[in-house]
């Protein structure tokens, strides 16, 4: 049974793990910062969510799985689908709208797809991925069972915001995932607001993972800011669920440092609130782990950030380059 | 007729193993109108899925198995209990194939009962064709007799795309021979039932049946009347409706949805588009009316359309 997650810093990840771990953050962080910028220069449009400052949650959990697992996010998607492997050019190519984007240009921002890479969307409506993580869930046991196509375990994990947790889906599915022991993973990025509703005000019991308990899955609360912990809790999850023991529901604490969208003025979080929570910026926690634990040297660290801002800048270059979707294809993706 | 589509489910069960059913009562329970009677047990519990009462998420379950492999038929205990689902039917299996830009395929089937029954009060006599009808990546259609039920229900479970599947409470029990060969029937045409030149008359699902009792009493009045059963509700089969409309340059539309916002509403403005010239009148529509189904016999009786005002009807629009 999963307990509340300490911290630690016992040689939970190698060295090579840590480069990956911190280039996917450093990555997520990179692309949000440049989707801001994109965004007020006029290339990208609607509505446009941004993770920042929640990267440890994104990288501590997707970078755990095998490419045959599936994620299934909501409208603050960007990260879920870069950490779960969609090149940065297709991402920013379908946020410019172009038609070398991952949706083709026909989803945006808050509908990223990708079949290659098992990622299920990218989500308007809050809760309406749940289910669909489930079904993801529901078929990895039955191909196991039934079709007995494959050896290991899918495992299907379904990321919320807190707001969701009061919505009847989420109940719905905890529900079902618990009585057929889905392999199902539910995480829960308490950022703590659902745009200007502060999750107090929205929720009758704050503990979040307490909900799972109604419905006898284990439920763990993590700091969202520490990827430490999040690897830690979501190896453990991730395990039970490969080994048909069934649902988890981690409810990691964090924050977004932007608005909810970039259209939100942000008017209600205090200064000092924000302050709180950009004093405990995941990505620089990490880096300070990484030097006092001599995973990487400063000069890798530099080449990977070197990296990421090159990737960064091509992806730019080439969903300005891309052509827009053809007027005649306007109805093609409707039917089979 | 519940045995023609059990029959089509567990042949297509049968013959591919990604075909699952989902529902309320569909596994031990065999099902509120038996049409899955017995299927668990020769399939098993994870094929025949009883669900808990939650037709939002566990029709999204079968949304998102559907965009990963499977085949699912989902069935809604009664049509009606289908709005609870209307955000992932409208949203998600009716969008995703589009917005992901063809990345997921949506190869699911929901099945169940609609229509007004027999005093089963408003709730459960409700006819939803309408309502999800603007949905723009869902195919509707309407089963009415045991034989086109068995090859519409293959094809629909064959079919990659979200099928909407309505049958009708009161025709579970019709009698029919079917054949013993195995046969399928394409999703988007229409059934004509009878040909003929002096007015042609749509209709589809248990207003099939009122139709034809009226165009026995035509007939005796020498009335030649050509019948068109939709089947297809959506995409709606217009090439057959002009070409009966260019022969008989009348028409009447008997549906049992209401009237605002119905099917005849969808038809009358796509011929008035496509060729208003050859009708030599408008066409009439008999629907339902636009109030929820009460409870009470002969008020029930009233909102829905009889034989009476069909003969009527045509008799007066073909000024005899």
């Amino acid at each position: 049974m999963l307990q509340k997650s300490t911290i630690t810093s016992n040689a939970l990840i190698t060295n090579e793990e840590a480069k990956i771990f911190y280039e996917d953050m450093f990555l997520g962080r990179i692309f949000e910062d440049t989707c801001a910028k994109m965004y007020y220069q006029g290339k990208m449009f609607g509505f446009v969510h941004l993770y920042t400052g929640q990267e440890a949650v994104s990288t501590g959990i997707i970078k755990n799985l095998k490419p045959y697992d599936y994620v299934c996010s909501n409208y603050r998607d960007h990260v879920h689908a870069l950490s779960k492997g969609i090149p940065p050019k297709e991402l920013m190519a379908e946020l410019f709208g172009k038609e070398t984007g991952c949706s083709k240009g026909r989803g945006g921002s808050m509908h990223i797809f990708s079949s290659k890479y098992n990622f299920l969307g990218g989500f308007a409506f809050i809760a309406e991925g749940i289910p669909i993580a489930l079904g993801a869930a529901f078929r990895n046991i039955y191909q196991k069972q039934i079709l007995h196509k494959i050896d290991d375990l899918p495992v299907s994990i379904c990321f919320i915001g807190d707001g969701a947790t009061n919505n009847g889906q989420f109940f719905e599915c905890l529900n079902m995932a618990s009585l057929w022991k889905l392999p199902i993973i539910f995480v829960v990025e308490n950022n703590q607001w659902a745009i200007g509703m502060a999750n107090q005000r929205a929720s009758s019991v704050q503990e979040i993972y307490k909900k799972a308990d109604a419905f006898n899955i284990p439920g763990v609360e993590v700091d969202g800011m520490n990827i430490l912990e999040v690897i830690k809790i979501s190896r453990e999850a991730i395990a039970r669920a490969r080994s048909g023991q069934g649902p988890t529901l981690i409810e990691a604490l964090t924050y977004r440092f932007r608005g909810h969208s970039l259209a939100d003025p942000d008017e209600l979080r205090s200064i000092e609130e924000k302050n709180f929570w950009i004093a405990r910026d995941p990505i620089i926690n990490f880096v300070n782990y990484i030097k006092n634990h001599n995973l990487i040297s400063d000069d890798e660290i530099k080449k990977i950030e070197k990296k990421v801002k090159l990737r960064i800048e091509e992806a730019v270059k080439f969903a300005i380059d891309s052509p827009e979707p053809n007027l005649h294809d306007l109805s093609k993706y409707l039917f089979y | 007729m519940f045995d023609a589509l059990r029959s089509a489910i567990d042949e297509e069960m049968n013959k591919d193993e990604t075909v699952l059913v989902i529902g309320e009562d569909v596994g031990h329970y065999g099902g509120s109108y038996k049409v899955t009677k017995d299927l668990h047990l020769k399939y098993g519990d994870l094929r025949i899925l009883d669900t808990p009462i939650a037709e939002n998420s566990f029709t999204g379950m079968a949304i998102g198995a559907a965009m990963t492999g499977l085949r699912p038929i989902v069935e809604g205990m009664n049509m009606g209990f289908l709005l609870l689902a209307f955000n992932q039917i409208a949203n998600n299996a009716g969008m995703l194939p589009y917005t992901s830009g063809g990345n997921y395929q949506i190869p699911i089937v929901i099945r169940g009962p609609g229509g007004v029954g027999r005093q089963l009060g408003a709730e459960h006599s409700q006819r939803l064709e309408t309502y999800f009808q603007a949905v723009p990546g869902l195919k509707i259609v309407a089963c009415s007799t045991p034989y086109n039920a068995k090859g519409l229900l293959k094809s629909a479970i064959r079919d990659n795309n979200p099928v909407l599947f309505f049958e009708h409470v009161l025709l579970y029990n019709m009698k029919q021979e079917i054949p013993d060969y195995e046969y399928t029937l394409p999703l988007d045409k229409a059934e004509i039932v009878r040909e003929g030149k002096d007015i042609t008359i749509i209709t589809y699902s248990r207003m099939r049946y009122h139709v034809l009792k009226a165009v026995d009493r035509l007939i005796e009045k020498n009335i030649d009347p050509e019948v068109i059963d939709l089947i297809s509700l959506k995409p709606i089969d217009i090439d057959t409706i002009i070409r009966s409309i260019q022969k008989t340059h009348k028409a009447c539309i008997v549906e049992e949805c209401m009237k605002t916002g119905g099917i005849a509403a969808e038809i009358i403005a796509r011929v008035n588009e496509l060729i208003f010239d050859y009708l030599d009148s408008p066409i009439i529509r008999l629907s339902s009316q636009d109030i929820p189904t009460p409870y009470n016999g002969l008020l029930e009786q009233h909102t829905i359309v009889h034989s009476e005002q069909i003969i009527n009807s045509i008799i007066k629009q073909l000024n005899i």
